[in-house]
């Protein structure tokens, strides 16, 4: 256990509430930026945010996802009530989709989200369960 | 290259930030996947793009993009220049399509993503103008 948490802050998801889509990684981002988060790794934190929060929005029924900042790390956890999804390792790969046109007029569903999260992330653990939901667990070191 | 400069390439009408005209971009991207842009563009850049909604404004915050010019003279609602306006992202509108648009500013001698990391990998100067 990488320090105590010294700071939670859980945002609550909607899925397919598009106007709200978004809040909760800025959220997160004035959060970090408050906190004196190095620029970079900010952004690193939001990037990750915002697509797992659109992950929720564009497929989930629902989700929460949790903010814990300690002295060592950033944590993000997001879990939510949905399909959940077969084949994660297909999932993780770049441009792989199972976005519908509505989702891609909105500007997502390229296929990248994923793996846009790995790429942000120094430790990344996804774990679906089809009917369920999925839960993701990203860390970024402080 | 400053905002204002790409306002006159582009002949944009500025839907927020005219006080921000003065202010300078270091790379271009253009994209219609707000995902391609979390994944490839880097802090600084100007983001070309036909999405009009909130999303665009709302990734532009997210990944640290400097402004916005909405292409083929697409112009977002009301609410996504209000968030705009909240988070102090420059939005312009050009009538120009993608193509022409990113066209014109390479030909100023804005460049891309890609071109900047190489120059910057080979430690060579950023290749964005000096005009």
């Amino acid at each position: 256990m990488p320090g105590a948490s010294v700071f939670t802050q859980q945002f609550e998801v909607r899925g397919r509430d598009f106007a709200n889509a978004g809040r909760a990684s800025t959220a997160v981002k004035e959060i970090l930026k408050e906190i004196g988060v190095p620029p970079a790794t900010v952004r690193r934190a939001a990037i990750a945010a915002y697509e797992a929060e659109m992950n929720v929005v564009l497929y989930a029924r629902r989700g929460t996802l949790e903010l814990q900042v300690s002295p060592a790390e950033i944590r993000l956890h997001v879990w939510d009530e949905g399909d959940g999804i077969p084949d994660i390792e297909l999932a993780m790969q770049e441009g792989y989709s199972t976005a519908s046109e509505e989702i891609r007029e909105m500007g997502f569903g390229a296929g990248m989200g994923l793996p846009n999260i790995r790429k942000n992330a120094d430790e990344f653990r996804i774990e679906s369960v089809v009917g369920q939901g999925t839960e993701l667990d990203i860390r970024i070191r402080l | 290259m400053t905002l204002d400069e790409i306002r006159r390439i582009l002949n944009c009408e500025v839907l927020n930030g005219d006080e921000n005209l003065n202010e300078e971009v270091t790379s271009g991207c253009g994209a219609d996947l707000m995902s391609d842009v979390l994944a490839f563009a880097r802090p600084g850049t100007l983001l070309l793009t036909g999405l009009t909604n909130v999303q665009a404004v709302r990734t532009a915050d997210v990944a640290d993009i400097k402004a916005i010019v909405f292409v083929r003279g697409k112009v977002p609602d009301r609410e996504t220049v209000e968030l705009a306006k909240a988070k102090g992202i420059p939005l312009l509108a050009t009538r120009l399509t993608m193509f022409e648009a990113c066209g014109r500013l390479y030909a100023a001698g804005l460049r891309g993503e890609n071109e900047s990391e190489a120059a910057q990998d080979a430690g060579g100067v950023r290749l964005h103008s000096t005009v």
